[in-house]
């Protein structure tokens, strides 16, 4: 079974721990302007979003890559990763990708994007709120759905 | 430099000028950063006898190595100053987000100079620093202030500013970060205020580096465990948040009631955490970095107190509520709203409005010195309608907006103002709890908790117990908690991540991150040093042994109710303890041997 980035922005505390440690991961710092995971806030509503590569099925970055750079993993099931020998820096996936989730560093001459950290993610190993889960693509929803269920239930009781 | 960026950025408010400096090496290693690196260059550059609010006092802004690092609950920066509410060297922590975005926009440090000829505010995005025009902006309450800054500057910029209580120079003003985050205590923001700064934005996209990575992780790791682990750290304060401690401490007697005539108030449940969970939570939030999440994005319906926004943390709640006499907490959530939007420090607020009120029920002021309101305790609409007018400096609020000594002073009646050092004394009451009042007394910036917190032992029982009803050891306890705190709070560290781990956790996180060993024995050291650089620049100033007291209300008035009914502050028969602990003479002035130990002049 292979496994998936869940987030659940509801239980987001906007610390950004996510984004320390995937900069810490990938680069060896603390810089959140080269995490691969962007926790944003809204202050006046009290929410924070966690964003990352959702490793789409059918992906625009890789659709547009001009030279295969941009593709889907032969070693990972559920990865889009990127290679740095093969990309000529044209910048499409980022343009193509509608969630803004894969990104031009001119710093290091990198597209990044989220590689789960093949197969570990530290942003789920960081999360203290459990905000970002990896989890089996074939459970990815179970919980958020049974929850919400669970709801239909309370309501249901108590009307009959 | 690891941990440290290496640069301070100095700016001149009169001339406009901006200038980069190299952090000094050995300055930084032996201070740290934040309150003891800021204190430190206080310390050097200003005269103790400087007027707080002339263009000569300097602000600084000072993030610690932590900061801006995955170190568990450790993104915190601090305002240092010379405090106008009572002249100390000031020190205000705060959390968000606005520290490590310091870091990363490349600054160790942040010392502002002079006064700016027009409001104004900063934009600093990395290596480019502007002071801009601020006509716009100023007069708007901390929120629109965001709002208004970001949209000239940058969407995500992290935004400090001060509200309308900073402009009209209040002396409880806070200086506020992404909206809900404070910079209490003292009146900083009204240094910043007195300097026409209306707000600083930052935008940084650098680094935090760090020396040995693997080792540097391991420790973290660790000290997540632990405070993961750790019922208040790992659960409580998520759960509840600080305003758990109403409950606890008012089973100890030691919740100060309407202006500290007594130690216990019948109805705490209906203002604490458990309470507040129940009725206007709506999630838990945290600070950069932060693993805990104590923060309380809360929400009131009841349309007298409507609103949204973060809070109450317990000294909020106890403040307007149990020190007022209220328990309604939709009125204390909304007090704490509003203190948030005029950029105003609730635990000075609070104890300032109790002050008001015994003044009215005693008769020393009437309804005329109020405009008309009946300001008794146990009157909520009265208090709500007190936080407006002292965050408008209207009528009476010009009054309550110069905080509780001034009050009652000018009314003839100094004791009745709850304070040590002319600051308002928090939630614990040290008739109940003698360690505390202890830390009071002999606090660097007036009346505090957060300075040493006893508590923590003599109360929550963490990691040891003491009886919070005796004062043998507690002047050793003091000493511990104040040095370790100082040094905590150099380090960019969160005091609440002590509910988990201690010195040794932190030196070897720092020592990791840093590449400079830093043991047990040294981090204490450091926060010896602190300390005494800010008694002796207190003493500077004017301080002297006899204000290191408490108000005689504590001193000679027992607890009237509840479990520590009968009980006063023993504080004489801890004081002299205290001083030849310090290795302080018996005038509370560090000796020579000591200061040689400690490498200061």
């Amino acid at each position: 079974m292979a496994k998936v980035l869940m987030i659940h922005p509801d239980k987001c505390t906007g610390c950004r721990n996510c984004e320390l440690a995937c900069s810490f991961e990938h680069e060896g710092q603390f810089r959140p302007s080269a995490a691969r995971v962007q926790a944003y806030t809204w202050e006046r509503e009290g929410m924070s979003v966690p964003m990352m590569c959702q490793q789409c099925d059918d992906a625009a970055c890789v659709t547009v890559c001009p030279t295969g750079a941009m593709h889907r993993s032969n070693t990972m099931a559920n990865l889009v990763d990127w290679d740095a020998a093969t990309c000529i820096r044209c910048k499409m996936c980022t343009i193509a990708c509608p969630f803004g989730n894969a990104r031009y560093d001119a710093a290091s001459s990198s597209i990044f994007k989220c590689d789960t950290c093949q197969g570990a993610p530290e942003c789920v190993t960081f999360c203290p709120s459990g905000a970002l889960e990896f989890i089996d693509d074939e459970q990815h929803v179970r919980s958020r759905k049974k929850a919400y269920a669970a709801k239909f239930k309370d309501a249901f009781q108590e009307v009959s | 430099m690891y941990g440290w960026t290496g640069t301070i950025l100095r700016i001149d408010l009169t001339k406009g000028k901006v200038k980069r400096e190299a952090t000094d090496v050995k300055m930084a290693h032996d201070y740290l950063g934040a309150r003891g690196l800021g204190g430190k260059i206080i310390v050097d550059e200003l005269d103790p006898k400087t007027d707080a609010l002339s263009p000569d006092n300097k602000l600084i802004f000072a993030p610690g190595p932590f900061t801006g690092t995955f170190a568990p609950s450790a993104g915190r920066y601090e305002v240092i100053t010379k405090g106008p509410l009572n002249n100390v060297i000031a020190c205000s922590n705060s959390g968000g987000a606005f520290g490590p975005e310091l870091k990363y926009a490349g600054y160790d440090a942040l010392i502002i100079e002079g006064k700016a000829a027009k409001p104004s505010y900063l934009w600093i995005s990395d290596d480019k620093v502007e002071i801009r025009d601020a006509a716009a902006i100023w007069g708007h309450d901390t929120p629109d202030t965001t709002d208004l800054v970001r949209a000239e500057t940058d969407e995500e910029a992290k935004v400090a500013c001060i509200g309308p209580a900073g402009e009209h120079l209040s002396l409880i003003a806070n200086i506020m970060n992404e909206m809900h985050r404070a910079a209490g205590r003292t009146g900083v923001g009204a240094v910043m205020g007195s300097k026409n700064l209306k707000a600083i934005a930052v935008y940084g996209t650098g680094s935090v580096q760090v020396a040995d990575p693997d080792r540097f992780k391991a420790a973290v790791m660790n000290a997540r465990k632990l405070i993961q682990a750790h019922p208040v750290g790992g659960a409580g304060l998520k759960a509840y948040g600080t305003d758990v401690l109403v409950n606890i401490l008012n089973q100890t007697g030691a919740l100060p009631t309407r202006n500290f005539q007594d130690g216990y108030f019948p109805t705490a449940d209906k203002i604490g955490g458990e309470s507040l969970a129940a009725k206007q939570l709506v999630r838990p939030k945290g600070c950069f970095s932060c693993i805990i999440s104590c923060g309380r994005v809360s929400k009131v319906d009841n349309p007298d107190y409507k609103g949204f926004g973060e809070g109450p943390e317990y000294e909020t709640a106890w403040s307007f509520g149990a020190d007022c006499g209220i328990d309604d907490l939709d009125a204390i959530t909304k007090a704490n709203f509003l203190c948030n939007e005029y950029g105003m420090d609730t635990i000075s607020m609070g104890s300032t409005i109790a002050c008001a009120m015994e003044l009215f029920e005693m008769g020393a002021i009437t309804a005329k010195d109020t405009d008309g309101v009946q300001l008794t305790f146990g009157n909520t609409a009265a208090m709500v309608e007190m936080v407006r007018k002292a965050g408008k400096n209207e009528g009476f609020g010009a009054k309550l907006a110069q905080g509780s000594y001034r009050l009652a002073e000018s009314y003839g009646h100094p004791e009745l103002s709850m304070t040590c050092k002319k600051q308002e004394m928090p939630a614990y009451d040290p008739r109940g709890v003698q360690g505390i009042g202890l830390n009071y007394a002999t606090g660097n910036r007036g009346g505090c908790h957060v300075r040493g917190y006893t508590i923590a032992i003599e109360v929550l029982q963490n990691g040891a117990v003491m009886d919070p009803r005796v004062t043998e050891g507690k002047a050793g306890l003091d000493i511990l908690f104040q040095n370790l705190t100082a040094a905590l709070d150099s380090s960019g560290a969160c005091l609440f991540s002590t509910f988990g781990i201690g010195g040794a956790e932190l030196a070897e996180m720092l020592s990791a991150l840093t590449g400079v060993e830093y043991s047990l024995d040294e981090f204490l050291r450091i926060g010896e040093r602190i300390w005494n650089q800010e008694r002796l620049w207190n003493l500077k100033q004017g301080y002297t042994t006899a204000d290191d007291t408490l108000p005689d209300r504590l001193l000679n008035d027992p607890i009237k109710t509840g479990p520590a009914k009968g009980e006063v502050s023993h504080l004489d028969q801890m004081l002299p303890e205290y001083y030849s602990l310090r290795g302080w003479d018996e005038k509370g002035v560090p000796g020579k041997a000591k200061l040689k130990e400690l490498a200061l002049n």
